[in-house]
């Protein structure tokens, strides 16, 4: 029976690692920079493609395409602020919304054109590798999958805190005005935050793959679970994001294994609402 | 070494500014004064480049900045602190002094925090604390060395005195007149009249947009219209 809670625990904190890459993109876009990202989670989905493609087409393995992955989603990010969202928002947070929400109907859409409703998956040798720890399994991926997220996380951070770039962005999001009679050019900040946070995607959907499958309607599994994260963790906090993801994590399956797979769920919108109750700032928010 | 002619702006439809004339010279201390909703701030926007003049010009250190960046009027020299001091409230202090150096002075960077943490030692000791929770003085000191870490040649400051007690103002004029003996030039934009002219070389009163007096300080300082001016019964 230990055994069982024991198994529940480790692979909600697995799971959780995984959902807390996907919250660590939007805690920069929607907690630092409040641009409301409904984007986030078709853009998760076209990273997830671009490493399935690579992997099936070029035959480099997910976790070596993980650099140019995220390269190239954080040049996606760059350019679809540049040419569509900041262009179409000019400022406005309902014009944001709208904007994001039509980047992610016509990346749903096309990505079905193109390639159907079905769902794939890439076969590697480490798809089904497990470690053996006493009598638990860990999956391999999904191990490999948390500690690239804590690392990404522990480094994000570090930028955010402590170069000029990330002070920057910390800066144009409050006050923007304050900001350019530094010399600070918000619409660039903005763009390159914006990519950052995509790249981040980049990042998660080749740590995703191996043991995930990838189809058009993917994003959709992350992205509430992804701004339920962000909100609980404290908006904008990476450390947040990533107790936020594990605490998800650890819910889920834990309410799966009481209340069953179709009530489960409804343990996170009650760890969710407790939390607030407590802490209306999140887990790691800032005091307002 | 800041000249302004002619300068029309405002905001979409709405005229503020009709034909402004205006010089700073090396070294000066020069008060544009007025009453609220005169001009005052929107002529400091369309010299920092926040906002478009739709006529006129504006030269600094003898180069065209008219319709320049933003940025461009930062790396030129020509550094605000604005009213309502517009600091960073959810950076630390360091954070909010550091951004001042983000395009100009950052070679000079550890040298130039130092020398803003020996004028405000009060900063020092915050350093690590969000402004947001600081009070107004504290605030003003944090927003008038972030401009100092730009190393501006013209340090615009918008109703520094803004909030603050009347010992605290007295402190600051004396922060200013100090800057300026160390040879930054200064364009004070101000509704404390009195002291303003008591510090500065030249005035501006600035009144529906145009330059309604100019000259010496001393003499606008007994000039009767001054205060017609000041109370819109020109």
């Amino acid at each position: 029976m230990v055994e069982i809670y024991a198994a529940a625990l480790i692979n909600g904190l697995l799971i959780g690692g995984v959902y807390a890459l996907v919250a660590l993109g939007l805690t920069l876009i929607y907690g630092v920079l409040h641009i409301v990202n409904f984007a986030h989670g078709s853009l998760l989905m076209v990273g997830m493609f671009a490493a399935w493609l690579m992997a099936e087409k070029l035959g480099v393995h997910p976790y070596a395409a993980l650099p140019v992955v995220a390269l190239g989603m954080f040049a996606l990010g760059w350019l679809l602020y540049r040419l569509v969202i900041g262009r179409v928002s000019r400022g406005e947070d309902r014009a944001i919304l709208l904007a994001t929400l039509g980047v992610a109907v016509v990346l749903d859409n096309l990505f079905l054109t193109l390639f159907g409703g079905d769902t794939r998956q890439i076969e590697s040798d480490l798809t089904f590798a497990v470690i053996e720890l006493g009598p638990l399994l860990l999956s391999v991926p999904k191990v490999i999958a948390f500690a690239v997220s804590l690392l990404l996380a522990g480094a994000l951070w570090g930028f955010m805190a402590l170069t000029d770039t990330g002070r920057a962005i910390r800066a144009v999001a409050k006050e923007p005005e304050g900001a350019r009679l530094m010399g600070i050019r918000p619409e660039r900040i903005f763009a390159l935050a914006y990519g950052i946070g995509i790249g981040c995607l980049g990042a998660a959907a080749c740590l995703l793959l191996p043991s995930f499958f990838v189809s058009p309607h993917v994003g959709s599994v992350f992205v509430l679970v992804a701004f339920t994260i962000v909100v609980l963790g404290g908006m904008g906090s990476f450390p947040g994001a990533v107790v936020g993801g594990l605490l998800i994590g650890v819910t889920e399956s834990m309410g799966g294994l009481w209340l069953g797979e179709s009530l489960g769920p409804i343990g996170i919108s009650l760890v969710f609402i407790a939390v607030l109750l407590f802490r209306p700032t999140g887990l790691f928010g800032a005091a307002r | 070494m800041l000249e302004v002619r002619g300068l029309h702006a405002g905001y979409g439809p709405f005229a503020v500014l009709h034909g402004i004339d205006l010089d700073v010279a090396e070294g000066e201390i020069v008060a544009v004064l007025g009453a609220n909703g005169a001009g005052k701030t929107t002529l400091n926007r369309a010299l920092s480049a926040v906002i478009r003049p739709t006529a006129g010009n504006i030269r600094f250190e003898g180069a065209e900045i008219t319709g320049a960046g933003h940025d461009a009027v930062v790396r030129a020299g020509l550094i605000q602190v604005p009213e309502g001091r517009k600091i960073f409230p959810n950076l630390s202090v360091r954070d909010n002094l550091l951004l001042g150096a983000y395009l100009r002075g950052r070679p000079n960077r550890a040298r130039n925090l130092a020398r803003v943490l020996d004028i405000f030692p009060r900063l020092g000791e915050r350093l690590g604390q969000l402004v947001g929770s600081m009070s107004g003085g504290e605030q003003q000191m944090l927003a008038i060395g972030r401009g100092m870490m730009a190393e501006p040649r013209l340090l615009i400051l918008d109703e520094p005195s803004l909030g603050l007690s009347p010992i605290l103002t007295e402190e600051l004029f004396a922060l200013i007149g100090r800057l300026n003996a160390e040879g930054l030039a200064i364009l004070l934009v101000e509704q404390n009249v009195v002291q303003s002219l008591a510090i500065a070389g030249r005035a501006y009163v600035i009144e529906h947009g145009v330059v309604a007096l100019q000259g010496d300080a001393a003499a606008l300082a007994d000039d009767p219209r001054l205060r017609a001016a000041y109370l819109g019964l020109a």
